[in-house]
Protein backbone atom coordinates (compact mmCIF):
# COMPACT_ATOMS: atom_id res chain seq x y z
CA UNK A 1 0.00 0.00 0.00
CA UNK A 2 2.23 2.79 1.21
CA UNK A 3 5.95 3.06 1.51
CA UNK A 4 6.46 1.61 4.96
CA UNK A 5 9.98 2.90 5.45
CA UNK A 6 9.01 6.45 4.57
CA UNK A 7 6.01 6.32 6.81
CA UNK A 8 8.01 5.07 9.75
CA UNK A 9 10.68 7.73 9.65
CA UNK A 10 8.27 10.65 9.45
CA UNK A 11 5.31 9.64 11.57
CA UNK A 12 6.67 6.77 13.63
CA UNK A 13 4.17 4.21 14.81
CA UNK A 14 1.20 6.50 14.19
CA UNK A 15 1.37 6.38 10.41
CA UNK A 16 0.94 2.63 10.50
CA UNK A 17 -1.56 2.72 13.33
CA UNK A 18 -3.76 5.11 11.36
CA UNK A 19 -3.93 2.82 8.33
CA UNK A 20 -4.69 -0.13 10.53
CA UNK A 21 -7.37 1.79 12.42
CA UNK A 22 -9.09 2.68 9.19
CA UNK A 23 -9.03 -0.97 8.05
CA UNK A 24 -10.46 -2.04 11.37
CA UNK A 25 -13.17 0.61 11.14
CA UNK A 26 -14.30 -0.93 7.85
CA UNK A 27 -14.40 -4.37 9.36
CA UNK A 28 -16.42 -3.24 12.37
CA UNK A 29 -18.84 -1.41 10.05
CA UNK A 30 -19.23 -4.67 8.12
CA UNK A 31 -20.20 -6.39 11.35
CA UNK A 32 -22.74 -3.69 12.20
CA UNK A 33 -24.19 -3.83 8.67
CA UNK A 34 -24.58 -7.60 8.89
CA UNK A 35 -26.22 -7.63 12.31
CA UNK A 36 -29.33 -9.27 10.82
CA UNK A 37 -27.77 -11.54 8.20
CA UNK A 38 -28.29 -15.24 8.90
CA UNK A 39 -25.06 -17.22 9.33
CA UNK A 40 -22.82 -14.14 9.25
CA UNK A 41 -19.77 -14.55 11.47
CA UNK A 42 -18.42 -11.36 13.02
CA UNK A 43 -14.75 -10.62 12.34
CA UNK A 44 -12.23 -8.34 13.95
CA UNK A 45 -8.57 -7.45 13.56
CA UNK A 46 -6.27 -8.23 16.47
CA UNK A 47 -4.95 -4.70 16.49
CA UNK A 48 -1.86 -5.21 18.66
CA UNK A 49 -0.68 -8.25 16.73
CA UNK A 50 -1.35 -6.61 13.37
CA UNK A 51 0.55 -3.47 14.37
CA UNK A 52 3.45 -5.57 15.59
CA UNK A 53 3.68 -7.49 12.36
CA UNK A 54 3.37 -4.29 10.35
CA UNK A 55 6.20 -2.75 12.36
CA UNK A 56 8.35 -5.76 11.60
CA UNK A 57 8.02 -5.00 7.89
CA UNK A 58 4.94 -6.89 6.71
CA UNK A 59 2.78 -4.85 4.36
CA UNK A 60 -0.56 -3.69 5.70
CA UNK A 61 -2.82 -5.99 3.66
CA UNK A 62 -0.86 -9.07 4.70
CA UNK A 63 -0.77 -7.90 8.31
CA UNK A 64 -4.52 -7.44 8.51
CA UNK A 65 -5.28 -10.65 6.63
CA UNK A 66 -3.07 -12.65 8.96
CA UNK A 67 -4.48 -11.14 12.15
CA UNK A 68 -8.17 -11.21 11.32
CA UNK A 69 -10.12 -13.51 13.57
CA UNK A 70 -13.72 -14.50 14.02
CA UNK A 71 -15.21 -13.09 17.15
CA UNK A 72 -16.13 -15.51 19.90
CA UNK A 73 -19.86 -14.91 20.37
CA UNK A 74 -21.05 -13.80 23.80
CA UNK A 75 -24.43 -15.34 23.20
CA UNK A 76 -25.16 -17.71 20.32
CA UNK A 77 -28.22 -16.88 18.25
CA UNK A 78 -30.56 -19.26 16.46
CA UNK A 79 -29.84 -18.06 12.93
CA UNK A 80 -26.09 -18.63 13.21
CA UNK A 81 -25.26 -14.92 13.33
CA UNK A 82 -22.52 -14.02 15.81
CA UNK A 83 -22.80 -10.22 15.80
CA UNK A 84 -23.29 -8.73 19.24
CA UNK A 85 -24.26 -5.14 18.53
CA UNK A 86 -23.11 -3.79 21.89
CA UNK A 87 -19.66 -5.32 21.53
CA UNK A 88 -19.37 -3.97 18.02
CA UNK A 89 -20.45 -0.47 19.01
CA UNK A 90 -17.98 -0.33 21.88
CA UNK A 91 -15.18 -1.61 19.63
CA UNK A 92 -16.16 0.91 16.96
CA UNK A 93 -16.04 3.92 19.27
CA UNK A 94 -12.82 2.71 20.86
CA UNK A 95 -11.31 2.36 17.41
CA UNK A 96 -12.53 5.83 16.37
CA UNK A 97 -10.94 7.25 19.50
CA UNK A 98 -7.66 5.53 18.65
CA UNK A 99 -7.85 6.93 15.12
CA UNK A 100 -8.37 10.46 16.43
CA UNK A 101 -5.46 10.08 18.83
CA UNK A 102 -3.07 8.85 16.16
CA UNK A 103 -4.29 11.61 13.88
CA UNK A 104 -3.53 14.31 16.42
CA UNK A 105 -0.03 12.95 16.94
CA UNK A 106 0.50 13.02 13.20
CA UNK A 107 -0.85 16.52 12.79
CA UNK A 108 1.39 17.65 15.65
CA UNK A 109 4.33 16.24 13.77
CA UNK A 110 3.22 17.92 10.55
CA UNK A 111 2.93 21.21 12.44
CA UNK A 112 6.42 20.87 13.86
CA UNK A 113 7.92 20.16 10.47
CA UNK A 114 5.98 22.97 8.80
CA UNK A 115 7.25 25.41 11.38
CA UNK A 116 10.79 24.16 10.93
CA UNK A 117 10.52 24.68 7.17
CA UNK A 118 9.11 28.15 7.56
CA UNK A 119 11.81 28.97 10.09
CA UNK A 120 9.43 30.24 12.76
CA UNK B 1 -28.17 -4.73 -7.26
CA UNK B 2 -25.01 -6.58 -6.34
CA UNK B 3 -22.16 -4.77 -8.00
CA UNK B 4 -18.64 -6.08 -8.21
CA UNK B 5 -15.55 -4.13 -7.39
CA UNK B 6 -14.02 -2.79 -4.25
CA UNK B 7 -16.18 -1.92 -1.33
CA UNK B 8 -15.31 0.94 0.92
CA UNK B 9 -16.72 1.80 4.30
CA UNK B 10 -19.32 4.11 2.77
CA UNK B 11 -20.60 1.38 0.44
CA UNK B 12 -20.82 -1.01 3.35
CA UNK B 13 -22.86 1.34 5.51
CA UNK B 14 -24.94 2.71 2.63
CA UNK B 15 -26.01 -0.68 1.33
CA UNK B 16 -26.65 -1.88 4.83
CA UNK B 17 -28.98 1.08 5.24
CA UNK B 18 -30.89 0.28 2.06
CA UNK B 19 -31.23 -3.34 3.16
CA UNK B 20 -32.69 -2.23 6.47
CA UNK B 21 -34.99 0.06 4.54
CA UNK B 22 -36.33 -2.90 2.53
CA UNK B 23 -36.91 -4.75 5.78
CA UNK B 24 -38.76 -1.76 7.22
CA UNK B 25 -40.92 -1.56 4.09
CA UNK B 26 -41.90 -5.22 4.31
CA UNK B 27 -42.84 -4.80 7.96
CA UNK B 28 -44.92 -1.75 7.02
CA UNK B 29 -46.71 -3.70 4.27
CA UNK B 30 -47.44 -6.49 6.71
CA UNK B 31 -48.81 -4.08 9.28
CA UNK B 32 -50.91 -2.32 6.67
CA UNK B 33 -52.44 -5.62 5.62
CA UNK B 34 -53.03 -6.92 9.11
CA UNK B 35 -56.64 -7.94 9.41
CA UNK B 36 -57.21 -7.86 5.65
CA UNK B 37 -60.09 -10.20 4.83
CA UNK B 38 -60.46 -12.25 1.68
CA UNK B 39 -62.97 -14.75 0.34
CA UNK B 40 -60.53 -17.52 -0.59
CA UNK B 41 -57.50 -18.97 1.10
CA UNK B 42 -55.31 -18.56 -1.99
CA UNK B 43 -55.90 -14.85 -2.39
CA UNK B 44 -55.32 -13.93 1.25
CA UNK B 45 -52.34 -11.72 2.05
CA UNK B 46 -49.30 -13.60 3.38
CA UNK B 47 -46.66 -11.70 5.40
CA UNK B 48 -43.55 -10.60 3.48
CA UNK B 49 -40.07 -11.13 4.84
CA UNK B 50 -36.77 -9.77 3.50
CA UNK B 51 -33.95 -12.33 3.33
CA UNK B 52 -30.49 -10.90 3.93
CA UNK B 53 -27.29 -12.30 2.50
CA UNK B 54 -23.72 -11.32 3.12
CA UNK B 55 -21.70 -9.86 0.25
CA UNK B 56 -18.01 -10.24 0.89
CA UNK B 57 -15.28 -8.30 -0.85
CA UNK B 58 -12.45 -10.79 -0.56
CA UNK B 59 -9.89 -8.18 -1.60
CA UNK B 60 -10.15 -6.15 1.58
CA UNK B 61 -12.19 -8.29 3.94
CA UNK B 62 -15.17 -5.92 4.06
CA UNK B 63 -18.63 -7.32 3.72
CA UNK B 64 -21.90 -5.58 3.18
CA UNK B 65 -25.40 -6.91 3.14
CA UNK B 66 -27.65 -7.53 0.17
CA UNK B 67 -31.32 -8.34 0.09
CA UNK B 68 -31.26 -11.79 -1.51
CA UNK B 69 -35.01 -11.71 -1.95
CA UNK B 70 -38.33 -10.86 -0.42
CA UNK B 71 -40.29 -14.00 0.32
CA UNK B 72 -43.87 -14.65 1.32
CA UNK B 73 -44.06 -16.68 4.49
CA UNK B 74 -46.07 -19.89 4.43
CA UNK B 75 -48.36 -19.01 7.32
CA UNK B 76 -51.90 -20.27 6.93
CA UNK B 77 -54.67 -17.66 6.88
CA UNK B 78 -57.15 -17.70 9.71
CA UNK B 79 -60.43 -19.22 8.62
CA UNK B 80 -63.50 -17.87 10.26
CA UNK B 81 -67.10 -18.89 9.79
CA UNK B 82 -69.03 -15.69 9.24
CA UNK B 83 -71.89 -16.11 6.74
CA UNK B 84 -73.02 -12.49 7.17
CA UNK B 85 -69.72 -11.09 5.94
CA UNK B 86 -70.03 -9.60 2.41
CA UNK B 87 -66.86 -11.45 1.31
CA UNK B 88 -67.89 -14.85 2.66
CA UNK B 89 -67.46 -17.80 0.28
CA UNK B 90 -70.03 -20.51 -0.53
CA UNK B 91 -69.50 -22.18 2.85
CA UNK B 92 -69.88 -18.88 4.68
CA UNK B 93 -66.17 -18.68 5.55
CA UNK B 94 -63.84 -15.66 5.37
CA UNK B 95 -60.05 -15.73 5.52
CA UNK B 96 -57.97 -13.21 7.47
CA UNK B 97 -54.32 -12.40 6.76
CA UNK B 98 -52.05 -14.18 9.27
CA UNK B 99 -50.11 -11.10 10.37
CA UNK B 100 -48.65 -11.01 13.87
CA UNK B 101 -48.74 -7.29 14.64
CA UNK B 102 -46.47 -7.54 17.65
CA UNK B 103 -43.82 -9.43 15.70
CA UNK B 104 -44.00 -6.80 12.96
CA UNK B 105 -43.58 -3.97 15.45
CA UNK B 106 -40.52 -5.72 16.90
CA UNK B 107 -39.15 -6.19 13.39
CA UNK B 108 -39.62 -2.51 12.70
CA UNK B 109 -37.96 -1.39 15.93
CA UNK B 110 -35.02 -3.71 15.38
CA UNK B 111 -34.63 -2.53 11.84
CA UNK B 112 -34.76 1.16 12.72
CA UNK B 113 -32.24 0.67 15.48
CA UNK B 114 -29.83 -1.02 13.11
CA UNK B 115 -30.41 1.73 10.58
CA UNK B 116 -29.46 4.38 13.11
CA UNK B 117 -26.38 2.39 14.13
CA UNK B 118 -25.26 2.49 10.52
CA UNK B 119 -25.92 6.22 10.27
CA UNK B 120 -23.81 6.69 13.37
CA UNK B 121 -20.97 4.58 11.97
CA UNK B 122 -21.17 6.46 8.70
CA UNK B 123 -21.02 9.90 10.27
CA UNK B 124 -18.12 8.90 12.52
CA UNK B 125 -16.20 7.56 9.54
CA UNK B 126 -16.98 10.69 7.57
CA UNK B 127 -15.84 12.95 10.40
CA UNK B 128 -12.59 11.06 10.85
CA UNK B 129 -11.87 11.19 7.15
CA UNK B 130 -12.57 14.91 7.00
CA UNK B 131 -10.28 15.41 9.98
CA UNK B 132 -7.59 13.50 8.13
CA UNK B 133 -8.01 15.48 4.96
CA UNK B 134 -7.99 18.83 6.74
CA UNK B 135 -5.31 17.74 9.23
CA UNK B 136 -6.34 19.76 12.21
Amino acid sequence: MSDAANNTSLFGIHGMALELRSQRMGMLTSNIANAATPNYKAKDIDFTAALKSEMSGTNIDAATAKNTQFRVPVMPSLDGNTVDLNTEQVAFSQNAMGYSTSLSFISGRVNTITRAIKGE
Amino acid sequence: MPTSGNLNIFDVAGRGMSAQMVRMNTAASNLANAGAVSSSEASTYRPLRAVFAQQLDAANGLSTVNVAGVVRTAATPLKEHNPNHPLADANGDVFTAPVDENAEMVEMLDSSRQYSNLVEALSTAKQLMLDTVRMK
